[in-house]
């Protein structure tokens, strides 16, 4: 039975193998105070717990070696108890028991404690099964990959329409639940759930949606990008300033608005674009057009700078800025970009998003196929990624 | 029925089934009033559902370990499930609910609760059966529907309930979010029947351990087993009830249209999440309260010696008995919680380690000196402490609140549960087959590959689950139908590829346990009445015992665990054996 602790030992190794590498979603190399807290008092339940196990197995072990039967042992002697002893592992767990729950208690007030003036605060939505971030005094609204300046308190306000989803960034430190937080009484505010931490470091954490929210909840992941605070100014103005690329191709076709009509969508007030042609790209055109005018895109997505003002899907201004596309899961390239516009479904099962091939029923109504050939998907593809 | 008046001086009865009136094949086999025949009845369906339990188990290892590879002969799946034989992730959904649903519910809980209770109570108390044993069978007939309704939730529309097996609402309380309409509800159904079966067999054991215990049992001559079986009825006979209320409220919301956890309709999806572990956290010491029992009687049997601080035993279990009642809310530390609650939370579920480390102490303490026999069953009991307790501890990380931020929904979770449930519960639970075996069929399973069987599972089982523990810290989320989406985790698929070989090696040596588990039935070696020269009632009556159990009331002189008593020559002594002129008290 000495096969226990030895077994032990080679099973430790592994875990303190497995916590020394880096891994982006890795919860034990903190990278902003809260985390921080958190992984001290990690550290030290680490150690208790390895202490605890290694006084439990060793004696177990030993004893089973020991005291095993042998020929002509002696009946061992009756020992009902030991008063003394008895007391001694009440009272040993008990005080073990507080010296974890103060450092505990510490850190729950200082994760917890009440928001400092000057943080920012931005309005998380997780949807069925992506995540929408809104900056109420930039007033940018973005997805899926949050921005953030290094060392300026956040303070995320956490909401969903739909179930109930969580906010993930380990790195970051935080996971709160996303409850929904439609329809309430009158005169009473939704119940938000508020997250509050500083980054401290810049770079590119991951996240993710931590409560199971249906099929594709293992594919509702996120991006944190931290960067100074002059990288998250100029991004701030890009956005408001986002020239949505490319003036329309040509006069709009009056037949295209009404077959939108048809289609449920409300034919969208003209607005000219009145922004200077940053690349003129043929195909970058071909794709503007069909994104505003041909499609149903519209309906859902957001452009900043263009007559797309839909609230139903991801906000795609400086989309080509992004690095990574539906929620984190795939790499923005043009052909992931295409095969996702093509069928969504494929990456990510009940996703709100029609494919070009097949019509959808779902919580957000009902939506016809887009009806794309393969040339004007790609098309597409390349006017959103000139989005920057 | 006073004590006098019961003749003490009898000798072991050859009686099997002498003086009861025949009874037919189905009123023996099927729908049997004898708390033995129902114990084995629940044995063989909660077996059954064990294997189910697994095979699922089997089919989630193989996406995670092979995401988009057809299985091994997925072809006899419907397209609704596995086209090609490649797992859709609505389908692993279910797998995942439905794995967690069968194994706690209709495996692990039957197993321990309905087999040991129904086997063990009359047995060990000295009673003829149970207080009602109309009820009894009532509780199993009850079980057998609910299981099969839950069976056929696979084969409905929309296929069985993928909302996990805490069904959390919204996701859970309007189909339209999972695409499961009639699965769901089907779920829900079969544990509010499954329920009123617990209710029933709760009702009778506290009943029959009041009222039907032989004259000089005492409360503190009884078996541990008893201790823990009554103050598990205790917490069924409580908790049920409120699950009861809110799946009938969450099915409700499904059908009706009411809007309890609605948000929506002004509902609050909370309230299903307080409501469900309200039940939830109770259910947990339902599932090993009875496994210290089983755990308690085995080590105290393999070391020849009285258990170790008896007394503290009992208040430990009726301590955790009663601090599992205020501790649910550990499980929503992510949900917004006041940190102030959260905190109160987080200081019961720790005091919890007192008596459980108590417990582990006396376990140990009653070892010390023992002179240690290492029958099978001793083996699994053993590895039951060396596992339960990384189970306990890996529970200390989850209750501290602000690191549970990290760990919570991730796979350390599913380390942790699966060490509390299967290192503790099912290794007590094997532990506790092997020991009773030849007491429910008269004959022994057979050693050797009992043996081989419990070194398989030890190694193949730590294998299988520790390694989660990393992934978890590594951020991988629980609940996840295809690891390789993710970069980092695509690097860790290796470790998902190892676990998944070692849960097919775990289920391979689960086999040889089934199979020498039917097999030992006709050709294990016959028992006697006492194979583990063991002190407690059933061990004094033939091996099955007769319809009736004891030919007379039997007279207990002293507790459950005199074992090495000194002046006897055995190292023990049956606690109706009468006190012997030359022994020393
Ligand atoms: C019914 C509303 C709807 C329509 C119509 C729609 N989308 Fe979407 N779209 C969504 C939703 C919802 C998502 C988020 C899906 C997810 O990640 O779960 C999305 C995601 C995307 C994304 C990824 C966004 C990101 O943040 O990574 C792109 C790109 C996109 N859609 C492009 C298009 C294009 C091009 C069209 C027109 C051919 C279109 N969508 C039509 C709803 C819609
Ligand atoms: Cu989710
Ligand atoms: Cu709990």
């Amino acid at each position: 039975m000495s096969l226990l602790a030895r077994g032990g030992a080679v099973l430790l190794l592994l875990l303190l193998a497995a916590c020394g590498t880096e891994y982006p979603q890795n919860s034990l190399s903190p990278h902003s105070d809260f985390a921080e807290t958190i992984h001290q008092l990690y550290v030290s339940i680490f150690w208790w717990t390895m202490f605890i196990l290694a006084v439990v197995w060793i004696i177990l072990a030993w004893v089973l070696v020991k005291f095993r039967a042998r020929e002509g042992d002696e009946k061992p002697r009756q020992i009902r108890g030991h008063l003394g002893l008895e007391i001694g592992w009440t009272v040993g767990p008990a005080l073990i028991v507080i010296a974890i729950a103060i450092p505990t208690i510490q850190a729950v007030f200082a994760t917890q404690r009440p928001v400092s003036e000057d943080a920012m605060t931005i309005e998380v939505t997780g949807h069925r099964f992506w995540w929408e971030f809104h900056y109420p005094e930039q007033g940018i609204t973005t997805a899926n990959e949050l921005v953030l300046p290094v060392d300026r308190p956040v303070n995320l306000r956490l909401g969903s329409p739909d179930v109930i989803h969580s906010f993930w960034v380990p790195k970051l430190g935080g996971k709160r639940d996303v409850n929904p937080t439609v329809a309430v009484r009158e005169g009473e505010d939704p119940k938000y759930n508020w997250l509050f931490f500083t980054p401290q470091e810049t770079g590119y954490f991951y996240g993710q949606c931590a409560e199971f929210c249906g099929e594709s909840h293992a594919f509702m992941s996120m991006r944190v990008l931290v960067e100074t605070e002059e990288d998250f100014q100029a991004w701030a103005d890009r956005w408001r300033e986002s020239p949505g690329a490319l003036p329309p191709a040509g006069p709009e076709d009056p037949e295209d608005e009404t077959e939108l009509e048809m289609a449920g969508v409300p034919a969208q007030a003209d607005e000219p674009d009145q922004l200077e042609i940053g690349d003129d790209d043929p195909l970058v055109a071909m794709g503007r057009d069909i994104f505003l005018n041909q499609a149903t895109c519209l309906a859902c997505h957001a452009i900043e700078g263009t007559s797309a003002q839909g609230d139903r899907g991801p906000n795609l201004t400086l989309f080509g800025e992004r690095t990574t596309l539906a929620s984190g899961i795939l790499e923005n390239n043009p052909e992931n970009l295409a095969a996702w516009i093509k069928d969504p479904w494929a990456f990510k099962p009940a996703a709100a998003m029609p494919g070009v091939d097949y019509d959808m029923q779902g919580t957000a109504g009902y939506w016809p196929a887009t009806a794309l050939s393969d040339e004007q998907v790609r098309a597409v593809a390349a006017y959103l990624l000139s989005l920057k | 029925m006073s004590q006098t008046a019961i003749k003490t001086d009898w000798d072991f009865p050859a009686f099997a089934g002498e003086g009861h009136h025949e009874v037919g094949f189905i009123r023996t086999y099927i729908f049997s009033t004898d708390h033995k025949m129902i114990a084995k009845q629940f044995l063989a369906m909660s077996l059954i559902f064990l294997a189910l339990g697994g095979t699922l188990a089997l089919l989630m290892r193989w996406q995670l370990a092979f995401p988009g590879q057809p299985l091994p002969g997925g072809g006899i799946f419907p397209d609704t499930m596995a086209p090609g034989g490649i797992i859709l992730p609505e389908f692993y959904n279910s797998l995942v609910t439905m794995h967690g649903t069968f194994m706690i519910f209709f495996a692990i809980m039957p197993l321990l609760v309905g087999v040991f209770g129904n086997l063990l109570i009359p047995l060990q108390i000295g009673a003829g059966d149970m207080a009602f044993p109309k009820l009894n069978m009532l509780s199993f007939w009850l079980a057998v529907p609910a299981g099969f309704m839950m069976l056929a939730s696979f084969f409905v529309e929309g296929g069985a309930a993928g909302a996990g097996w805490t069904a959390y609402a919204p996701l859970s309380a309007d189909g339209e979010f999972t695409g499961v309409y009639l699965g769901q509800q089907l779920w829900l159904g079969s544990l509010f029947i499954l329920g009123f079966s617990s209710i029933a067999g709760a009702v009778n054991y506290i009943t029959t351990v009041i009222n039907m215990r032989a004259p000089g049992m005492t409360w503190f001559r009884l078996p541990l087993t008893i201790w823990a079986l009554f103050v598990t009825a205790i917490l069924v006979l409580l908790a049920i009830p409120i699950l009861a209320g809110a799946l009938i409220m969450l099915l409700t919301d499904q059908t009706l249209g009411t809007a309890f956890f609605l948000p929506a309709e002004g509902g609050e999806p909370l309230l299903w999440q307080h409501l469900f572990w309200f039940f939830g956290h109770p259910e947990v010491y339902i599932l090993i309260l009875p496994a210290f029992g089983i755990v308690s009687e085995i080590l105290a049997n393999g070391a020849r010696k009285p258990i170790f601080g008896y007394f503290a035993m009992v208040l430990a279990i009726i301590a955790i008995a009663f601090l599992g009642w205020i501790v649910w809310g550990h499980h929503m530390f992510m949900s917004g919680m006041n940190p102030l609650l959260g905190t109160t939370f987080m200081f019961t579920t720790m005091v919890i380690a007192v008596p459980s480390a108590i417990k582990v102490f006396n376990w140990l303490g009653t070892l010390w000196k023992g002179n240690i026999h290492f029958t099978v069953p001793f083996l699994h009991a053993a590895a039951f402490v060396s596992l339960f307790i990384i189970g306990g501890l890996s529970g200390i990380f989850m209750a501290s609140t602000p690191v549970d931020i990290h760990i919570h929904d991730t796979y350390f979770i599913v380390a942790h549960l699966h060490y509390v449930l299967f290192g503790g519960s099912l290794f007590a639970i094997f532990a506790g087959i092997t020991y009773w075996y030849p007491k429910m069929f008269g004959r022994l399973m057979n050693t050797t590959w009992n043996r081989i069987h419990f070194v398989g599972s030890f190694i193949f089982y730590n294998l299988a689950f520790f390694p989660m523990h990393g992934l978890g810290l590594e951020g991988m989320m629980r609940r996840l139908y295809d690891p390789t989406q993710y970069g980092w985790l695509a690097e860790l698929q290796p470790w998902n590829v190892f676990i998944t070989y070692a849960v097919f090696a775990l289920i391979a040596f689960q086999v040889i346990f089934f199979l020498n588990f039917i097999i030992s039935m006709w050709r294990g070696e016959d028992a006697g009445p006492n194979p583990w020269r063991a002190n407690s009632l059933e061990w004094s009556i033939p091996s099955p015992p007769p319809h009736g159990n004891f030919e007379r009331i039997p007279v207990v002189h002293r507790g459950a665990y005199e074992y090495s008593a000194p002046g006897w020559d055995e190292d023990f002594v049956l606690q109706n054996e009468p006190p012997s002129e030359e022994a020393v008290q």
